[in-house]
């Protein structure tokens, strides 16, 4: 079963990064066909496993404020700031519908 | 002192007695970095601070207040580790320029103890890769490639000029910091352990890699790959030398909440003589398809080695060993989704020149500046997380996880102390080879052996064993019980003192340290 072109489409914007060729997607659909094998395995009884760690308390600190105003350094590293705000382009445009967008996808 | 000297007997003596100093150490260090710059072990070399440290760590040793074994001591750290003022790129145009403001726990640690930083080292694009091939500072080569043990095996080409791309890989992803402890730049070095990416290279470049247990060394600051299975992993030359990092680096962080509370307490190796104690297990799943005979062979020989000492060696059973590999697939690609996902331009690294809008602007930098792993483990990933695809994906790679796991416990509830394994199935492919395929098969094909410890959170060190046929290291592995890293390093320890894995001969490295110093004959144990 090969992926369909409206999912391709659903995870380049969920991931928001792109397929960019024929290469891509194939890398995809090998992907997904070896991580079939898994329902070779019966887990039936088998509880999922998050954390190797799961038998043990971890450590949660006192909910204290113990370092920061480090403003000046965490800017540093952004291109486009201003005072003390990192700036973005304007939110609340969803991404171009497909036809708009210039992606590889269009093609199929 | 030599630069093939091990860290606890050798070097640390030297610089104590005052035979060598600091400084002299760093700059012969610096000075081979720069001769073996062919090898692109190193994306950054902190020459200036280097220095400076060295300096620093010199007056301490005139004042006699050295802060311990690792003063003065160069070592060299994986590019994925944030170290404050100096580039961290991850391999990756995504952090090109990128200097972190802080520096991990584990950087930290070391330089409080006066280890002096030489620089950070190359690896796959965000340590995704099992070749240290797919970086954007191109591919490392291992020192082996130009060692006299692998010229004299390699089968004369008709043109000369072909000793230029006959170089083989150094696995990875740690390539970097196996290749630079192997050829004498460093003493010791970090690599990072997701499938294998510590121990990989070790046994391809001939030096001892280890994968501390998960829980026992802090990740904070080691950009995350798979925050259920990432380590920070050690690479040195012998296994006393990976015991002093580890007592280094070990216990509980207060910024890594997955660092366990126990009290760590370094050790110093028993030097073991009596194995009848000991209980070895030989997991047959291992010998696993494409498994060279030669490796094999080794194998076989060792566990005749510890048989012949008096242990008890038992063939075990990893029912699951085989679904590990793919279930690591799904985790990790499905974990990789959701850690990439910090990657937006605004705040560091990268960012495109596209305003129009927050998203395409976040799109437009992801495109640029992740490669072609990067991308397809992210979009990999996301699929397996898919709602429609959740329970059948990821919740089931969740549950094989548990069971391979608890095939380990089983075995070591058993009565086994210790499994002894393969680290890689051949020794390391020519790079020409090697890029045929692309990474995800590679990776696929190299972690089969070495992930699974990762799974289960298990302690597991490879230790170089033998050269084979093309002159090039093998390495084994042995994995141990959660948090019974002394008991782990005992073994190995015993084991390289019955090996005696040869010293590579480099004519770079004899160049640096020919007439001044004494000639170690090997640099495998104290």
């Amino acid at each position: 079963q090969k992926v369909s072109v409206e999912v391709l489409e659903h995870l380049e914007q969920l991931a928001l990064v792109d397929f960019r060729d024929w290469e891509g997607v194939e890398r995809l659909q090998k992907a997904i066909q070896f991580a079939d094998q898994l329902q070779e395995v019966n887990t039936d009884g088998v509880e999922p496993m998050d954390s190797v760690l799961e038998d043990r308390c971890l450590y949660l600190r006192e909910d204290d404020v113990t370092e920061g105003n480090c403003t000046k350094e965490l800017l540093e590293n952004a291109r486009e700031k201003l005072e003390e705000y990192f700036v973005a382009p304007p939110g609340n445009i969803p991404l171009p519908k497909l036809e708009e967008r210039e992606t590889f996808l269009q093609g199929s | 002192a030599a630069l093939k000297d091990g860290l606890r007997s050798q070097v640390s003596a030297a610089l104590k007695e005052g035979r060598v100093t600091p400084t002299e150490l760093c700059q012969r260090c610096l000075a081979l970095i720069k001769s073996t710059k062919f090898l692109n072990a190193y994306i950054t070399v902190a020459e200036e601070s280097a220095l400076k440290q060295a300096e620093e760590s010199e007056e301490r040793y005139k004042r006699g207040q050295p802060l311990g074994i690792l003063d003065g001591v160069p070592i060299a750290v994986k590019d994925n580790f944030n170290t404050a003022g100096i580039e961290t790129t991850c391999a990756s145009n995504m952090l090109k320029g990128y200097i972190s403001p802080y520096n991990a726990t584990v950087v930290q640690k070391l330089l409080d103890r006066g280890a002096v930083l030489l620089g950070k080292t190359n690896l796959d694009e965000f340590a995704m890769g099992s070749g240290s091939t797919d970086g954007v500072f191109g591919p490392v080569r291992n020192p082996w490639s130009y060692s006299k043990q692998y010229k004299e095996k390699s089968v004369p080409k008709s043109h000369s000029g072909d000793e230029e791309s006959d170089w083989v890989i150094t696995g990875g992803s740690s390539g970097g910091s196996a290749a630079a402890v192997s050829s004498f730049t460093c003493f010791a070095a970090l690599g990072s352990d997701t499938g294998g990416s510590t121990r990989n290279p070790a046994a391809h470049c001939g030096v001892v890699g280890l994968k501390p247990t998960y829980g026992l060394i802090s990740r904070h600051g080691l950009i995350p790959l798979v925050n259920s299975m990432d380590v920070p992993g050690i690479l040195t030359r012998c296994v006393d030398d990976a015991a002093v990092l580890l007592g280094s680096l070990a216990g509980h962080d207060p910024k890594d909440s997955t660092t366990i509370q126990d009290g760590f307490k370094p050790f110093e190796l028993p030097n073991l003589t009596d194995v009848s104690k000991l209980s070895i297990g030989i997991p047959k799943e291992y010998d696993a398809p494409g498994l060279s005979s030669e490796i094999l062979a080794l194998w076989s020989k060792a566990a005749d080695l510890f048989k012949n000492a008096g242990a008890k060696v038992v063939e075990v059973s990893l029912p699951h060993t085989r679904y590990s590999i793919v279930c690591y697939h799904v985790l990790c690609t499905a974990e990789v989704a959701s850690n990439m996902a910090r990657f937006d331009g605004l705040e560091y690294g990268h960012r495109s020149d596209m305003k129009d809008s927050t998203e395409s602007m976040y799109a437009a930098t992801r495109r640029e500046g992740f490669n072609d792993v990067v991308r397809g483990r992210i979009l990999s990933g996301n699929y397996f997380l898919l709602k429609q695809n959740y329970e059948k994906y990821f919740v089931k790679a969740q549950k094989v996880r548990r069971l391979i796991a608890n095939d380990f416990m089983k075995v070591f509830k058993s009565g086994i102390d210790i499994l002894l394994t393969p680290t890689t199935l051949t020794d390391a492919a020519p790079y020409k080879e090697f890029i045929q395929e692309d990474n995800r098969t590679r990776s696929a094909q190299d972690d089969i052996l070495t992930q699974a410890a990762n799974m289960a959170g298990l302690p597991a060190i490879s230790v170089p064993t033998a050269l084979s046929e093309r002159g090039l290291p093998v390495g084994l592995q042995f994995i141990g019980r959660s948090f019974q890293e002394k008991q782990l390093l005992t073994v190995a320890k015993w084991f390289e003192k019955q090996v005696q894995f040869p010293v590579i001969q480099l004519e770079e490295v004899k160049r640096h340290d020919s007439g001044v110093f004494q000639h170690q004959k090997s640099a495998s144990f104290s």
